[in-house]
């Protein structure tokens, strides 16, 4: 015979299927996570239709019970699970068909890779060969690459810049509620101290990074993440105010752009005369100097400045909405 | 060399040049690079159409001083120059048409953001166009996808976030699936560039090497592509995407988004894979197939609906549906019915988006088809726009939609295992796609009751979303009358991609 109980809603099962259902977050002593009425109206903004023919838009207000829901949510579980495992199974049974890894006479072992190797850097004058490749061979690819980031980093821009200046009273109601610098913790000594000492040192690891792409590994994208990663470590132990005296939207916006402009540029005029069979005339200089391997170091540099710059973008972004 | 030659890579640089520079221009200015680098590059493309019929043959495009297998190439011939030609005009008529509710959309401080997802949207469509190398074609994936986002959720209203949300999901899962399929095909041929690896293909299919990855790179890629597209079983982003974004979006989405993806598969299909193993391996027949559920249940979803612009965006299924039955009858004349249609449909699908927008403004702002009781008649020129593109894509003769649905059907005659099938789905599809479409016209032009009649206030929309609407009729009637030419162009464009 089992006890009745009356302290169920203290229960840890009760609790727990809170959880899993996503009512309740077990960390947070219990906050119930229900969104109000009142916010679920505002952000439909479409509402004020649903609201004069509630009968029409009955197919996206349906609620979630019912059998015939259930079982199709079972079901559902049940196949995308099944499609995934059969999609691993071919997966591998294809692997299993391909050309063995690391054989001689595998097929990506042809005159492509052949003169990468042998002629990389008598032709573009970089060390590393893999520079070479990506910044001459295959130049095109890597400006649509930046051209990614950008235009990554603008919609996040999209998403999470609020514009106070409109002196609409929403937004700025946003910029409040998003500004939570306020209340974080300010002069922390210690992250203080450490970032005294890490900070130059990442920044300088990220130049040299960028700086040495054409003679050791690294390049632009890398030393362009590790540069970014010492700013956003500059931001947290001191806070906007003392990177806003050298780091705002104006910068931002002026560095992204003069990067990618020269590249954009300098990259045109080598298709240009490459395609017609004209002589660029950049001197490739003398393998494994600093100033060397034609446009390569300049176009590291603005690959480093846009990924940099990217990378501080977004965190700022998600951090208060602006930079 | 000639100038013209230059023109493919001119137009690529400068539309991703123009996004660049909008970063700093505010909304106005980058309002108007973006207008005036869309029309340089549609007459940049017009010209290399015209140089490519002249000398009847396409040329290859060095992108740096390295040839063929070592560097990036670009290619273009008379399909690559008329396809650019035509998406920049529509492009062109989208954004005015739908700029005054741009402008209302998006926040004033955002202006420019938007015009920068304009401009590498049109770069990126241009450079999956031209591309004559497969890895370049996913990086420019990669920019239309996330362009595609940007521009959904830049009218950060109602549903336009979770749309956004699903859009990027399915397309990330497309991408994906070409990604694994195009790292395969390195692995399998050794090049990225599609000419030497065409050749690696021919060779490694003479001697029977490597079926089973051959196999499912096909699969994979179309699967991926076909995804991006919004073939039938994967389109349930299309409805939310194209309802709720703003129309400009909307109608750069619906008419040349999902197609610069399906002249992608083309293009693989001929000039990498070899149009003679993608028939022998039978994925067209699963195309097919998918083609004609496509065809039916798009326009069934459609007649179910009440929302206008979700029942246009449901119209795109079907439309998506004929494209890929063509591919999939595996001929030539069912791959330029198709690619034929994707023409019309880019031209008529925009066309309705933007004069559905005029019928809207005249009646409320409200979404259900019933509000639109005699717009027509408040909103002449809006009306008159959105009867023409109804009548195209029901097939109605003078209209392009009709060229295209003759060309699948005299297509489907000539290969015999699929005739039967294809003619009755026309038949059907065709039918269906009457009873939603003269619908909406009927609804448009019966007398409004009174008491909504009043609610909706009679006015005429402003001279750019007029202009759009005669500039989109016009192209219309264009593919419609004068298809003899272009069919032939398509067919000696295909030619040339052997």
């Amino acid at each position: 015979m089992s006890r009745q109980r009356d302290d169920y809603e203290k229960s840890w099962w009760y609790r727990f299927r809170k959880w899993v259902d996503g009512e309740m977050d077990l960390l947070d002593e219990g906050m119930e996570i229900r969104v109000p009425d009142e916010m679920l109206a505002a952000m439909d903004g479409e509402g004020q239709d649903a609201a004069r023919h509630p009968a029409e838009n009955k197919e996206h207000t349906f609620s979630y019970d019912g059998r015939g829901i259930r079982y199709f949510r079972r079901f559902y579980q049940v196949m995308s699970v099944l499609l995934c495992l059969s999609i691993i199974f071919v997966l591998l049974w294809t692997v299993a068909y391909l050309p063995a890894f690391g054989n001689a006479g595998n097929p990506d072992n042809n005159e492509v890779s052949a003169r990468y190797i042998e002629r990389g850097l008598q032709e573009t004058g970089a060390v590393n060969i893999v520079t070479g490749m990506i910044l001459d061979y295959r130049a095109f690819d890597t400006f649509g690459e930046s051209c990614v980031l950008f235009i990554a980093s603008c919609c996040v821009l999209v998403l999470l810049r609020i514009d106070a200046a409109d002196g609409n009273e929403q937004a700025r109601k946003r910029l409040e509620e998003a500004n939570d610098r306020l209340f974080e913790p300010k002069n922390d000594v210690i992250l203080q101290k450490c970032a005294c000492v890490l900070v130059p040192l990442i920044l300088v690891f990220g130049i040299y990074i960028v700086l040495n792409g054409h003679l050791s590994p690294g390049g632009g994208f890398s030393g362009g993440a590790v540069l970014g990663s010492g700013l956003i470590l500059y931001l947290n132990a001191f806070g906007f105010g003392k990177t806003e005296r050298f780091f705002t939207e104006k910068v931002y916006r002026r560095l992204t752009l003069s990067a990618l402009t020269f590249y954009c540029l300098a990259k045109s005029y080598s298709f240009f005369t490459g395609a017609n069979h004209m002589e660029s005339g950049i001197p490739l200089g003398m393998p494994g100097r600093i100033l060397s391997s034609g446009l390569i170091l300049p176009l590291n540099i603005c690959v480093g400045l846009v990924v940099a710059c990217t990378m501080y973008a977004f965190y700022a972004l998600f951090r208060k909405g602006g930079m | 060399m000639s100038m013209v030659q230059n023109f493919p890579f001119f137009s690529i640089i400068l539309a991703m040049f123009s996004g660049i520079a909008s970063s700093v221009l505010d909304g106005k200015r980058a309002k108007h690079l973006s207008l005036c680098v869309i029309a340089v590059t549609t007459g940049m493309s017009a010209a290399v159409l015209r140089f490519c019929m002249k000398t009847g043959e396409s040329y290859t495009y060095m992108m740096g001083h390295f040839p063929a297998p070592w560097g990036n190439e670009i290619r273009a011939g008379a399909l690559e120059g008329l396809t650019a030609t035509l998406f920049g005009l529509v492009m062109f008529f989208s954004v005015v048409g739908g700029m005054e509710h741009t402008a209302a959309d998006v926040e004033g401080s955002k202006q420019n953001l938007f015009y920068i997802m304009i401009d590498l949207m049109l770069s990126s469509l241009l450079a999956l166009i031209y591309t004559n190398d497969l890895f370049t074609a996913y990086v420019f994936v990669e920019i239309n996808t996330i362009a595609g986002c940007g521009l959904i959720m830049i009218r950060q209203k109602g549903r336009s976030l979770s749309a956004a949300i699903r859009y990027m999901i399915m397309s990330q899962l497309g991408s994906g699936l070409f990604l694994i399929g195009l790292s395969l095909l390195y692995d399998v041929t050794g090049h990225l560039l599609m000419t030497p690896a065409k050749e690696a293909v021919a060779v490694i299919e003479a001697a029977g090497l490597y079926a089973v990855p051959m196999l499912v790179i096909m699969a994979v890629v179309s699967v991926g592509l076909a995804i991006k597209s919004g073939l039938y079983p994967f389109h349930y982003w299309i409805p939310d995407t194209y309802g709720y974004a703003t129309p400009t979006a909307s109608a750069i989405l619906s008419g040349l988004v999902s197609k610069g993806y399906i002249f992608l598969l083309i293009k693989i299909f001929y000039r990498v894979l070899g149009r003679e193993n993608v028939i022998a391996s039978e994925i067209v027949n699963v195309l097919f197939v998918f083609g004609l559920a496509g065809m039916l249940m798009g326009s069934v979803h459609a007649i179910l609906e009440k929302d206008t612009r979700r029942m246009i965006a449901y119209s795109s299924v079907a439309q998506i549906g004929y494209i890929y039955m063509g591919i999939g009858l595996g001929t030539q004349a069912g791959m330029v019915a198709a690619v034929f249609h994707m023409f019309t449909h880019s031209a008529t699908k925009a066309l309705l988006f933007i004069s559905a927008v005029g019928l809207y403004e005249v009646s409320g702002d409200r979404k259900d088809f019933r509000s639109l009781r005699g717009a027509g008649y408040r909103n002449p020129l809006a009306g008159i726009g959105f009867t023409v593109g109804s009548l195209s894509m029901v097939g109605f003769p003078m209209l392009s939609g009709f060229i295209s649905k003759l060309l699948f059907a005299t297509s489907a005659l000539q290969s015999p295992h699929k005739m039967l099938p294809t003619v009755i789905a026309l038949a059907i599809s065709t039918i269906l796609n009457a009873v939603y479409f003269l619908r909406l016209v009927i609804t448009l032009y019966s007398i409004p009751e009174t008491s909504r009649g009043q609610a909706a206030s009679p006015g005429k929309s402003n001279w750019k979303l007029q202009l759009s609407v005669v500039c989109f009729i016009l192209l219309n009637l264009t593919l419609g009358l004068y298809s003899q030419p272009i069919v032939e162009w398509i067919g000696s464009g295909l030619a040339m991609f052997d």
